[in-house]
């Protein structure tokens, strides 16, 4: 493509519509409009032009505007076929992993579910596609804009006071006729006064006023830019922390992620609508739906060790805070975040066990067994004491005679006890599970009964902290600037030439809001006796109304 | 009378006050035969009165309810449902003293209608809020999401309005069939309310057992007649239809039913329209379109647009990712409800690069806005009824 | 002219090198993300060659025991529970090695992760074992060395830096040449 001189002696770029000086209509298609097409004004869409290597067939490709909302369409029904059926991280399987997730698929939506994990939608929304798109959009965002942004920026900059009268009778306002001497030093004074910015060259005048709005779409782009590169540091390691810490009442644990950070949970709290009292309005939703949860509740100390304190050394732990945490209300500190966010009630914490004679049926009195602390013996007086030999929290069988234990946590506690009574002396072996006991060396005279147990609450709670929200939140703010600096604001102008035989030209343009437009040029025609103005575009369409109605008629008639 | 009576009666009011205003403004616009604008003007105006009497009354149920719940009536179905049309009759308010349109309230005024009818078919107690809910941050998010989508939903209206004018209804194409499917589908909106009030009226209860995806074995409550069994179900209730078929685990078969017979009340109900009025329901609105100014439309379609799109990004992306990282510890989970949130996002998004990009203008932008809608009453409904997510509330 | 056609091919030969920066800047950046979505599973805290982070424990005799103590020396440092079948089958066998190794400047140290004196001391008594057992109460050790599976054996060399991570059981010859390779020259 070759540069476009214009009849005025300007060069402009190849693929300009209207020239950059003066404004005359440049091609052929143009000029027989009756209005100009002010979109970039009338510059070169900088990808338009040129179309040569790779790189710019690409750069082309991801500047259209037709392309932008193909990804967007394409994006959405992306996002809506992830909503057939439950994302993998939503489903529900006892243990997680690739092979029981896709089992789970299967089993419970049958081949639909098989297709559907097959094609890779059970995690459609972390797909290396799913990602590929996002950044086909980031690249849209950034390439359309620059190449709109630059040359429209270049033109807004350099505007010339001066227009082509092909330029100024082809825009939306027009108005020509005879006016006052003075007309356009008092044009001059009003449109100043409506706060336009006035440059005056010769006998021309350019008023301008909100350019600013113009680039709102840029920034607005800009801001989801910011958002998006946010999103992209989070998939870096380090950028954010998201951890489980499972805590029962009156331990303390380290904070996972957080060194030098302990929690020791006092106390869980689950409370639900009693219906009464207060409560007693919501009685009939209650009863409806059975019982709704109205509090959950982890009452926690927070410690931090000394600077110099290594882990596992808990002795110089000091408490920093005390904080209830509930849902919506995590606790805080240092940049992290704990927050409330499962539970498990009645979690076995102490058993207490009464020493009996099966016989006679008689007490040699009781026992409590601490699961978190066992003990090694306990003296119940009067010459009778039984020993913990072992102990086995979560007892899952024996293996070549020894007892085992699945898991840490007291499901299924198993004891292993040696009863000392003054009858027997020498003690008697008996292995005790709930609702069962093994004496492995034969008939014991003794037995233990189990008389009642102290539970505890678990709390699961999660910990985050996350480096980019600052990021995410700065990005959504310029977001929401940009689309009203766009939206809500307007580019206006006017330019007025008043020529040598005494006739003024006035043209107008606004990028949105005619009305406002015609509301401010109204106050300046009168005050400076400029010629009536006409709507060019309200003409045109009054024109074709009245063309059709012709034609209606005339079918009518015939 | 309890704060709760004073404000179910309320809502009432408005309810009547919106269905007479309805019937004022297609007066209204009918009976000016002869382009002279009086009849339009006067009884527009009256119209216009009732509107906001009934507009009035909707916000003190709204505020009579927050009193007597403690907290923003926005927490559930009926809450939402309700606000919503509470939205859309105001959008029309503001929409109207800027451009005078009684013809937009012929249109809006019964999709507000139909809107409320349908949140009353949801319990409507008032309930208390659970943990997730306990925060201002339900008021601030709920509605802002909800005036988004009320104003939405007006430009909509001004491209059904736009459509309804423009569409030749006596040629066979495209748009008539997809006008006419409109139509259609705001009358199963109506077969909805009716068979849910037919059979609730006639206390219609059948009760089963069935066996649920997880191989549990579980209990349901028909209100309809059970046309469609749920997997390995076993009949309660004593002389209950035996139903047609057996549904698989995943599927809810009660809530299937109660869309079947939505379907057989709604087609029942759209046929009876059309042969009494000899024509397609589309058509019957024709007369009343003579003098609507077209471009006005486009007009008030992309204005609402244009102050929608910015409060749902506002409400339902931005305000929806704060509160979900205090409450739920991350903002953004791909929870369905916030996916399609995200699409109704997308969907305008695209709408307005295409109008300001590519000059999709007149009846191309109509036809957007009326699919944005149907977006957001997918959000709405679907996603809350049949895909379940953290959202569904109802 | 020429001098025109010079400038225009200067201008054009800018633009494409500026196109091209931005386009594989952004693909890069693409590139990335998914890269760091696909191996986000498998990111460690702690790789081979890091220095092993220092901490302090005592044992169930309360002699106190702190890594950079043994600085110069092996340190064989095993995370165990006594639920977890492995740990308690390779435990004879780490035992026997650990008294080959102990004259050799090799250290043992067992990690039980927050079960009871009671549990963790009869365990001990049971097996006889001769090398130190510890137990992190607070799971600080475990969350600073970012024990996932059990058991985990981590090897620190005598320059105080982690010579391999092993999860899983391990035989006797395993042991053996593990104590090798952080045995001091």
């Amino acid at each position: 493509m070759e540069k476009l001189q214009c009849t005025c002696g300007h060069i402009n770029p190849p693929g300009t519509i209207l020239c950059e000086s003066c404004g005359r209509s440049l091609t052929k298609e143009e000029q027989n409009k009756k209005l100009v097409d002010m979109r970039y004004e009338g510059t070169a869409r900088r990808s338009q032009t040129y179309n040569k290597s790779i790189i710019d067939k690409i750069w082309n490709f991801f500047s259209s505007v037709k392309v932008g909302v193909g990804i967007i369409v394409v994006l959405l029904v992306a996002a809506a076929i992830g909503t057939i059926l439950p994302q993998a991280q939503y489903v529900n399987v006892p243990v997680r992993n690739e092979a029981t997730i896709k089992a789970y698929y299967a089993d419970v939506y049958g081949e639909i579910g098989k297709l559907y994990h097959f094609l890779g939608f059970h995690d459609l929304y972390g797909s290396i596609w799913f990602i590929v798109l996002v950044g086909m959009l980031a690249i849209s965002l950034i390439v359309a804009s620059l190449d709109r942004f630059v040359p429209l920026y270049r033109s807004l900059k350099n505007q010339r006071v001066l227009r082509h009268k092909s330029f100024m009778n082809k825009q939306r306002i027009y108005a020509e006729g005879a006016a006052p001497e003075d007309t356009l030093q008092k044009a001059e004074q009003k449109l100043k006064e409506l706060k336009y910015n006035v440059t005056l060259d010769k006998n021309g005048l350019l008023a301008e006023k909100g350019r600013f709005s113009r680039w709102g779409p840029y920034v607005n782009h800009i801001g989801l830019i910011i958002f998006l590169f946010g999103v992209m540091l989070r998939m870096i390691p380090g950028f954010y922390v998201d951890e489980t810490l499972w805590i029962r009442e009156g331990e303390t644990r380290a904070i996972p992620e957080a060194p030098g950070y302990f929690l020791e949970s006092e106390k869980f709290t689950f409370e639900t609508y009693t219906g009464e009292g207060e409560e007693e309005k919501f009685g009939e939703a209650i009863e409806r739906v059975g019982s709704v949860a109205k509090n959950y509740q982890t009452d926690v100390v927070l410690y931090q060790t000394p600077e110099q304190s290594l882990p596992g050394a808990t002795d110089e732990m000091e408490r920093v805070k005390e904080e209830g945490i509930q849902v919506n209300q995590p606790l805080k500190f240092d940049g992290y975040a704990v927050y409330q966010m499962d539970f498990k009630l009645n979690e076995l914490r102490a058993m207490t066990f009464d020493l009996t004679n099966k016989a006679s049926d008689e007490s040699l009195g009781t026992f409590t067994v601490d699961l978190v602390k066992p003990e090694k013996s306990y003296d119940l007086g009067n010459g009778a004491k039984v020993d913990l030999l072992g102990y086995y929290p979560d007892f899952s069988g024996f293996e070549n005679g020894e007892p085992k234990t699945a898991t840490p946590v007291p499901n299924n506690p198993g004891f292993l006890v040696r009863m000392f009574t003054p009858e027997t002396p020498e003690g008697e072996v008996s292995f005790i599970v709930i609702q069962n006991t093994i004496e492995p060396l034969g008939e014991n005279q003794y037995k233990l009964t189990f008389q009642g147990a102290e539970t505890r609450n678990v709390s699961g709670l999660t910990i985050r902290k996350d480096k980019t929200l600052p990021i995410l939140g700065l990005g959504g703010l310029i977001f929401m600037i940009g689309v009203a600096q766009g939206m809500y604001f307007n580019h206006r102008r006017f330019w007025i030439q008043q020529q040598d035989n005494g006739v003024v030209l006035l043209a107008g343009h606004t990028n949105k809001n005619w009305f406002g437009l015609k509301k401010d040029l109204d106050q300046v025609s009168e005050f400076a006796s400029l010629p009536p103005y006409t709507d060019q575009q309200e003409e045109i369409e009054k024109l074709e109304k009245l063309k059709k109605e012709q034609r209606m008629e005339g079918d009518e008639v015939s | 009378m309890t704060l709760a009576d004073l404000s179910s009666n309320l809502l009432y009011v408005a309810f009547l006050a919106y269905l007479i205003a309805t019937f004022v403004f297609g007066g209204a616009v009918k009976g000016n035969k002869e382009g002279s604008f009086k009849s339009e003007g006067r009884w527009g105006k009256i119209a216009f009165i009732i509107t906001v009497i009934g507009f009035l009354s909707h916000l003190g149920y709204f505020f009579t309810r927050w009193g007597a719940t403690g907290h923003a009536p926005l927490s559930n179905m009926f809450e939402f449902t309700t606000a919503f049309g509470m939205t859309l009759v105001g959008g029309f308010i503001v929409i109207y003293l800027i451009y005078k349109t009684p013809v937009l309230g012929m249109i809006v005024l019964p999709v507000a209608l139909l809107i409320i009818a349908y949140a009353s078919m949801f319990p409507s107690e008032v309930s208390p809020l659970i943990p997730a809910l306990q925060t201002n941050w339900l008021a601030i998010h709920v509605s802002t999401v909800v005036i988004a989508e009320g104003i939405l939903a007006i430009s909509a209206g001004a491209g059904l309005v736009y459509l309804l004018k423009v569409v030749d209804m006596n040629k066979k194409s495209k748009q008539r069939f997809w006008l006419e499917a409109i139509m259609y589908s705001l009358v199963l909106v109506i077969g909805f309310v009716i068979a849910s009030t037919f059979f609730t009226l006639t206390d219609y209860q059948a009760d089963f057992n069935y066996i649920d995806k997880d191989g549990n074995e579980a209990s349901i409550g028909y209100n309809m007649p059970p046309l469609v069994g749920m997997n390995e179900y076993t009949s309660l209730t004593e002389d209950a239809m035996d139903p047609f078929f057996e549904t698989p685990a995943v599927i809810n078969a009660g809530k299937v039913t109660t869309i079947l017979w939505s379907f057989i009340f709604g087609t029942i109900l759209y046929w009876l329209i059309r042969l009494i009025a000899r024509k397609r329901i589309a058509a019957i609105f024709k007369p009343f379109l003579k003098n609507v100014n077209l471009q006005l439309m486009d007009e008030i379609n992309y204005r609402s647009v244009i102050i929608g799109f910015p409060l749902f990004t506002l409400g339902g992306l931005i305000f929806a990712m704060i509160w979900a990282q205090i409450a739920w510890s991350r903002f953004w989970g791909w929870d369905p409800k916030e996916v399609w949130a995200l699409i109704t996002w997308l969907f305008y998004a695209a709408y307005l690069h295409l109008r300001l990009g590519k000059g999709w203008q007149g009846e191309k932008s109509a036809w957007l806005a009326v699919i944005g809608f149907a977006i957001i009453m997918f959000n709405l409904i679907a996603v809350n009824l049949i895909i379940a997510g953290l959202h569904s509330y109802a | 002219m020429t001098e025109q056609n010079t400038k225009k091919t200067n201008k054009k030969r800018n633009r494409a090198i500026m196109r091209s920066a931005i386009l594989s800047l952004l693909v890069l950046a693409i590139g990335y993300t998914i890269y760091n979505s696909v191996t986000a599973d498998d990111v460690e805290v702690l790789k081979v060659g890091d220095q092993a982070p220092d901490f302090a424990l005592q044992d169930m005799e309360g002699v106190p025991h702190k890594l950079s103590d043994y600085q110069g020396e092996g340190v064989f440092l095993n995370f165990w529970g006594t639920w977890c079948a492995p740990c308690v089958k390779e435990m004879p066998a780490m035992d026997r090695q650990f008294k080959e190794f102990e004259e050799q400047g090799v250290n043992v140290l067992a990690v039980n992760i927050a079960q009871s004196d009671f549990e963790v001391q009869s365990f001990v008594d049971r097996l006889g074992l001769s090398f130190p057992v510890a137990i992190d109460k607070s799971k600080s050790v475990m969350t600073a060395y970012n024990i996932r599976p059990l058991p985990t054996t981590v090897l620190v060399n005598p320059e105080g830096e982690i010579q391999r991570i092993v999860t899983g059981e391990m035989t006797e010859e395993d042991i053996r040449g593990f104590m090798e390779e952080i045995r001091p020259q």
